[in-house]
């Protein structure tokens, strides 16, 4: 992409730009002109969370927890190290907890006041995460959130929704589905989806 | 503030709705929105708590109608108009006011992997002994600062237990006023879901929030 071409002329009609796409382009255009924003670190930074920093990082990070019970060990007492051993770090995930799904315990995890998530790991939130509903109902009435997801959690497994109101980020750990015994690491990453570890979702076997 | 960001435990909102097979972006304006405030960031002449404030600082009706990148675009031009990075009258010529210099931007194509990998780590060493133990029953404050904070209405007058700590972090309520970082220990603390919804809560669920000193309190 040449730095003078605007991403918004890929749009399939580029006659009807909404008033907020205008906004942004005449925004960007300023800041280009005044030399406060590179156009070229502006197209790297979306192809970094377009192509690269998504839920398959942390689908990796499950994967090796449920193969190799010294590598969760380290995940469970320090997932920030844990998980800089893939090379993922840094923006919004300075901080990193994770918490693991048992038969007794359902994790999920939420940000009430804004829409903190795990970035390095899953990537950015999709909407419905970074909505009011999810934001307002998932720690007065989680049950039923994760109901419309499909999931029933039985009354005696305890839900624990962890509302991310500092730096520390939240991973829930899956639990591993039966019947995944033979499946090598990176067919187990494959099986893990983004809901699931946000909590709102279990791994369902192949 | 007591903002209508603070809607953990609200009613009215309906069904959750997730989106199947979700793009990363549902328009390319989104992307460039999140570029741009995160490149005027390395001016690093605000931070990530004044930035959190300058979206609750929203007025409500706008809060709630904005889409979260349009809450970014509103944030992003508040911030550059609050730090001088732009002015007014740019902002409605759309043009660089000629007497001032162009500037270099500090986020360039090479340093955007790195920034990102790097982040802003807000654990800070501390001499600081932990007022509070794992296991130690607190309540958190009822307070209601006017400014920025990170105690959310629904647990304030509430007894929690003292999970763990993690060490000092940035307090977001000074940072944001551009008051210093003012680190404190920060906890995880339990809050079962009857003493935050009453009776008719699950009575193994709990909510687990991250508090800093200053927003608890012995009992």
């Amino acid at each position: 992409m040449t730095h003078d071409h605007h991403p918004d002329d890929d749009h399939s009609h580029g006659h009807d730009l909404s008033e907020t796409a205008l906004r942004v382009r005449a925004l960007e255009t300023l800041l280009v002109e005044k030399g406060l924003v590179d156009p070229a670190a502006l197209d790297a930074m979306v192809d970094a969370y377009q192509t690269k920093i998504g839920p398959r990082n942390g689908a990796r990070i499950v994967a090796r927890a449920w193969t190799d019970p010294a590598y969760k060990a380290r995940l469970m007492k320090d997932a920030t190290a844990a998980i800089a051993e893939f090379g993922f770090s840094g923006a919004q995930g300075e901080h990193m907890v994770a918490v693991e799904n048992t038969p007794q315990v359902h994790n999920l995890v939420v940000c009430t006041l804004c829409s903190c998530y795990p970035w390095p790991v899953l990537g950015l939130p999709p909407v419905w995460y970074k909505s009011s509903a999810y934001r307002s109902r998932a720690v007065i009435d989680p049950r039923s959130v994760l109901r419309e997801f499909g999931l029933t959690v039985p009354d005696d497994v305890a839900v624990r929704v962890w509302d991310s109101t500092a730096e520390i980020r939240y991973l829930v750990l899956p639990e591993r589905p039966v019947g995944t015994e033979s499946m090598n690491v990176d067919q187990l990453a494959e099986l893990v989806t983004r809901d699931a570890m946000i909590g709102v979702a279990k791994v369902s076997a192949p | 503030m007591n903002g209508a960001h603070d809607m953990g435990g609200m009613h009215g909102y309906g069904p959750v709705q997730p989106e199947a097979d979700e793009p990363v972006f549902h328009a390319p304006w989104e992307g460039r929105v999140l570029a741009m405030r995160r490149a005027l960031g390395a001016w690093r002449k605000w931070n990530i708590d004044a930035g959190r404030h300058s979206i609750e600082t929203l007025p409500p009706a706008d809060y709630a109608r904005f889409s979260y990148y349009e809450k970014w675009l509103a944030s992003a031009i508040k911030l550059a108009l609050g730090a001088g990075l732009i002015t007014e009258r740019e902002l409605e010529t759309g043009h660089r006011d000629p007497s001032t210099p162009k500037a270099t931007p500090p986020l360039t194509v090479d340093k955007v992997m790195p920034s990102i990998l790097a982040g802003g780590p807000t654990v800070r060493p501390t001499d600081a002994k932990p007022r509070f133990a794992a296991g130690q029953t607190v309540r958190a404050r009822n307070i209601h600062p006017p400014g920025h904070t990170r105690l959310p209405r629904y647990v304030r007058g509430h007894l929690g237990t003292i999970e763990c700590h993690h060490g000092a972090h940035v307090f977001p309520d000074s940072n944001a006023r551009f008051e210093g970082e003012q680190p404190q220990i920060l906890y995880t603390v339990r809050f079962t879901a009857r003493e935050l919804w009453g009776e008719t809560a699950n009575a193994t669920d709990a909510v687990y929030l991250d508090l800093w000193e200053d927003y608890l309190e012995t009992v």
